[in-house]
């Protein structure tokens, strides 16, 4: 199969395209129309590309899968998969199944709902195959669009002022790189990612504004991507889109959130960021470094005064997130390895987080940390499944969120002492905010009054989240699941990255004695 | 003298159809024949875009270099009378119905557009004032075509006076320019440019650039827009929103590269400098608009800023990248305005875009293409709209201005505001919308149309890119 990545990418939109369509009405039976269409072009989606994962040739550190064809404006139409990415699109496959199934309970303009995640889908999975820059560019955009209806037509009471800072936020962040990606371009002739990647890009200073740019035109379309990238992960101090986002969303929606979108960004950092700009990367490493260790203990403390559950999960998600770039911009194979683990264990653990709020929203329609309390009496399932999560989310070892904080501090103890150090407090905070929302929610008695007929989780629930209690173990125990596939990529990814900086340094120092 | 008037050919045969429609209208049933006359002006002008786009490639000049017929002159025609047929047909359902489709509008719609293809084809000062003049004289009869209506005619008298203001300068500049050239044709001009400018030139030019920069609504000279916009009846503003911007743009392009060829770096600041204040102050007016068309007027001033962008570039890839981009514009406009004229309450036309409260509700089929439209508008990708922009973008950033890219992403940022502000009140509002927009089957067609080809386009744009290639390749040598 030559085109196996656009059938796996385009298997939702075609599905939305059919709702779209053929389905009309908005009675009962149509609403259980789409949701199955919807659910069975998700998992469809997710057997088809396991064909990606088990085809895929992990000692081969080149792309794979490729399929070119000419586009317009002498860009191209080139798709493929690389250690880096493949994760993160079976990452994508395995989450939306699960979505679709959490939605099931949806009332309100299913078809729609359905058709925006079926796009998204679409989006979210072009991103991480895409081989041209425009073509990452369009996904990563158009990504947008769907999500912003789904907060602003699903969403919560605060519902218009999210959805618009959410894309307003996050268009901005990424029209600089827009200009960037037009200037590589311009320079090196070709939207070619895997061209790119071996282009060196000037790097000899020079003045702008009078301001001397370390590192020239690099550091230049680094800060460009940069600015793309950071909002979009969420790194701290442009993370505060991403509260606003995840409250107001519908569950399914801050699952989406959680789980993948924020993973774009930090897949751009691999992607782009590190190895395309090796020179501009070492410029600005330490401030990267110590902004993610900023991110880290400060958005944990911020979750611990948190009265809504999902705002809490959401600020953990961005101390999270704060591992991920600290172990990309710490360079080295157990830095990368652990920012991928993370990223790919911090999918399950918050989709499971937020999936696990949406289980009492959907009883309560409240995600007030003061209306629950002794929830454990009534929904033991429920208290053990949200307990399990709580520790993957704290770290706690044999769950997968362990293995990915510990690689990344490991990376990042071998780069700058001290901002693991500081990080490593995270993990303490981590369990603080963690346990005590725990606490808060479910132990003590069950003495409000609203909570007494609250029923314990469905078949329907509970099947939701046996396949990421699952991952989250398995991944625990044995990660080389995930370091077997991505080590040799990162391995190329490092050598290459060290030895163009080592050249600039050397070209670099050969300036200097000719000075 | 043959060879002459064969390249001039579809303007004779527009202008001699409208007088003879004139005639005959006068003649016989005066306003019964309107509706006729629209479908027939429209197809002639859809049937003259035909025969001047399949028709033969080269460069021809008659009348001793006036008037130039090259693939950048056929391609904004073809544009040109595409879109003016487009707007036609959309708007005749519309007038109608309200009792003001007057036998005058069609013709009049052609003679401007006669007037727009001398534009674009002017190889001459004078005829690039004989094309401005007849397209313009055309355009202020129109825009107050609702003569028992105080706004109507307000915005008439308003085009009318700041448009002869700018006619003046134009003109003004021109004589600075024969003077010191010593010539009126471009071929000319380009040699009497080269190198060193002579200041009086460079006044002349510049005076020419204002002039032009009011046709096309460019900051600071786009006071006019939104009344003028807001004031003229809905399908004459969808008329003004199309074809005469992509005559003018052509028409600017034609002055700058080939009377002005040789001096680039004279016209590239003005020009850049128009571009940047249009992008921005197109994108912060209009985000306190409530009416429909005011928002449209400043839209299309921030586009036409993206448009200068492409064209300040100075470079042959600038042209071809105005060009997609007008051409992608006109699109979009087309398909917004056939929504904006089917958008009625009660019979009455409606502007108020809060009216459009809950719109997918009633009508999810339309408001999916609105949307669709909207974030093309505001050139969010996938859509074509973005395509439109990354061309200018990649235009000035390898023209040398880079900081006037970053500028127009910053600016398509605050743009996007007011788009999706639509968004919002179709797809978040709160109580239902009464808002009925289902009457005519041809607005449907093209908002469809439209919508579908912001979507399908950007597969390979419809052979649109090679086109504009190489009709920027006959203008800049």
């Amino acid at each position: 199969m030559d085109n196996l990545l656009s059938i796996v990418t385009f298997i939702p939109a075609i599905a939305a395209a059919i709702l779209a369509i053929f389905l009309r009405g908005e009675d009962a039976a149509a609403q259980t129309n789409a949701k199955w269409v919807a659910l069975i072009a998700t998992t469809l989606t997710f057997l088809v590309s396991l064909f990606i994962l088990f085809g895929f040739d992990a000692s081969n550190t080149g792309f794979q899968f490729v399929e070119e064809r000419a586009w317009l404006l002498g860009l191209k139409y080139k798709m493929g998969v690389d250690g880096i990415s493949v994760l993160f699109v079976m990452l994508t496959t395995f989450m939306m199944p699960l979505t679709i199934a959490a939605s099931w309970g949806m009332k309100t303009r299913v078809k729609e709902y359905m058709i925006a995640f079926l796009l998204l889908e679409t989006l979210m999975l072009g991103v991480f195959v895409a081989l041209d820059l425009v073509l990452f560019y369009l996904f990563f955009e158009a990504g947008l669009i769907p999500m912003f209806l789904i907060i602003g037509i699903w969403g919560g009471k605060e519902r218009i002022y999210a959805a618009f800072k959410f894309f307003l936020y996050t268009f901005l962040g990424s029209v600089l790189m827009l200009v960037a990606m037009v200037a590589m371009f311009v320079e090196a002739g070709t939207t070619d990612i895997p061209t790119l990647l071996h282009h060196e890009f000037a790097s000899e200073g020079f003045s702008l504004l009078g301001i001397h740019v370390i590192g020239g035109m690099q550091t230049l379309l680094f800060l460009a991507f940069f600015a793309s990238f950071a909002v979009k992960m969420p790194m701290w101090p442009v993370h505060t889109w991403l509260p606003d986002a995840h409250v107001q969303a519908p569950t399914a929606g801050s699952v989406v959130l959680a789980a993948i979108l924020l993973k774009m960004g930090g897949y751009g950092f691999l992607r782009f960021s590190l190895p395309m700009f090796p020179v501009g990367a070492e410029v600005l490493t330490p401030l990267i470094l110590w902004l993610s260790a900023i991110a880290i203990v400060y958005t944990s403390l911020v979750a611990l005064a948190q009265e809504d559950m999902k705002k809490l999960i959401a600020y953990s998600s961005v101390a999270h997130m704060g591992y991920v770039t600290m172990g990309i911009f710490a360079a080295n194979q157990q830095g990368l390895d652990g920012a991928i683990f993370q990223m790919v264990s911090h999918g399950f653990i918050s989709g499971a987080l937020f999936l696990c709020v949406g289980v009492i929203y959907d009883r309560m329609h409240t995600r007030e940390i003061d209306a629950y309390g002794g929830l454990v009496n009534r929904m033991p399932a429920y208290a053990l499944i949200f307990m399990f999560f709580t520790m993957a989310n704290v770290g706690l070892p044999g769950t997968s969120g362990f293995v990915g904080e510990f690689l990344t501090l490991v990376g990042v103890f071998q780069v700058n002492t001290w901002v693991a150090a500081v990080a490593a407090t995270g993990v303490i905070l981590s369990a603080a905010y963690a346990l005590w929302l725990y606490r808060r929610v479910m132990m003590g008695d069950l003495i409000k009054e609203s909570l007494k007929t609250i029923t314990d989780m469905s078949r329907r629930e509970r099947a939701i989240f046996a396949p990421l209690v699952a991952m989250t173990l398995i991944l625990g125990v044995y990660p080389r699941l995930v370091t077997d596939i991505t080590g040799p990529s990162v391995e190329a990814l490092i050598s290459n990255v060290e030895l163009a900086q080592s050249v600039a340094r050397t070209a670099t120092a050969v300036a200097q004695v000719a000075h | 003298m043959q060879a002459d008037l064969n390249v001039i050919l579809p303007e004779i045969l527009l202008s001699v159809y409208a007088m003879a429609a004139l005639l005959g209208a006068v003649y016989t049933g005066k306003d019964r024949l309107a509706p006729l006359l629209v479908w027939v002006t429209a197809a002639l002008m859809a049937l003259l875009a035909i025969w001047i786009g399949m028709g033969g490639s080269g460069t021809r000049t008659a009348f001793g270099g006036m008037i130039n017929d090259d693939g950048f002159a056929r391609f904004a025609k073809v544009t040109i009378l595409l879109s003016a047929a487009a707007v036609l047909v959309l708007g005749q359902d519309y007038m109608e119905r309200r009792d003001i489709l007057r036998f005058e509008y069609p013709i009049l719609v052609a003679l401007s557009v006669v007037g727009m293809m001398v534009m674009v084809s002017a190889g001459d000062l004078m005829a690039l004032y004989m094309g401005l003049e007849l397209q313009s004289l055309a355009l202020y009869v129109i825009a107050s075509l609702r003569r028992d209506n105080l706004k109507s005619t307000e915005a008439g008298l308003k085009y009318f006076v700041l448009g002869a203001l700018s006619s003046g300068l134009l003109l003004f500049g021109a004589s600075l320019v024969y003077g010191f050239a010593g010539t009126t044709l471009f071929s000319g001009i380009i040699a009497a440019a080269d190198g060193q400018t002579p200041l009086g030139l460079l006044i002349g030019l510049v005076l020419v650039i204002s002039g032009l920069a009011f046709k096309i609504s460019a900051v600071p000279f786009h006071m006019w827009t939104p009344d003028v916009y807001e004031g003229a009846p809905t399908p004459i503003t969808a008329f003004f929103a199309t074809a005469p911007k992509v005559a003018a743009l052509g028409l600017f392009a034609r002055v700058v590269h080939d009377a002005f060829g040789g001096v680039i770096a004279d016209w590239q600041q003005v020009l850049a400098a128009l571009s940047l204040l249009s992008m921005f102050l197109g994108a912060i007016a209009a985000i306190g608009q409530t009416n429909i068309k005011r928002l449209m007027a400043y839209s299309s001033i921030a586009h036409m800023g993206y448009a200068l962008m492409g064209l300040a570039a100075g470079t042959a890839f600038g042209v071809q990248a105005m060009l997609v981009y007008v051409a992608i514009y006109v699109t979009m406009n087309v398909g917004t305005f056939a929504f904006i004229l089917s958008m009625e309450r009660d019979g009455q036309p409606v502007t108020d875009i809060r009216s459009l409260n809950l719109y997918s509700k009633a009508e999810p089929g339309r408001a999916l293409a609105m949307l669709i439209l909207l974030f093309s508008l505001a050139g969010v990708p996938p859509l074509l709209g973005f395509f439109g922009k990354l061309y200018v973008l990649r235009a000035a950033y390898e023209g040398g201005l880079a900081w006037l890219a970053v500028a127009g992403v910053v600016a398509s940022v605050i743009g996007a505001f007011y788009y999706l502000r639509i968004v919002y009140y179709m797809y978040f509002g709160e109580e239902g919308s009464t808002l009925e927009t289902g009457r005519s089957v041809v607005q449907w067609v093209f908002l469809m149309g439209s919508a579908a080809v912001m979507v399908v386009g950007i597969v390979n744009m419809f052979g649109v890119e090679t086109m504009a290639q190489a009709a920027a390749a006959t203008l800049v040598r």
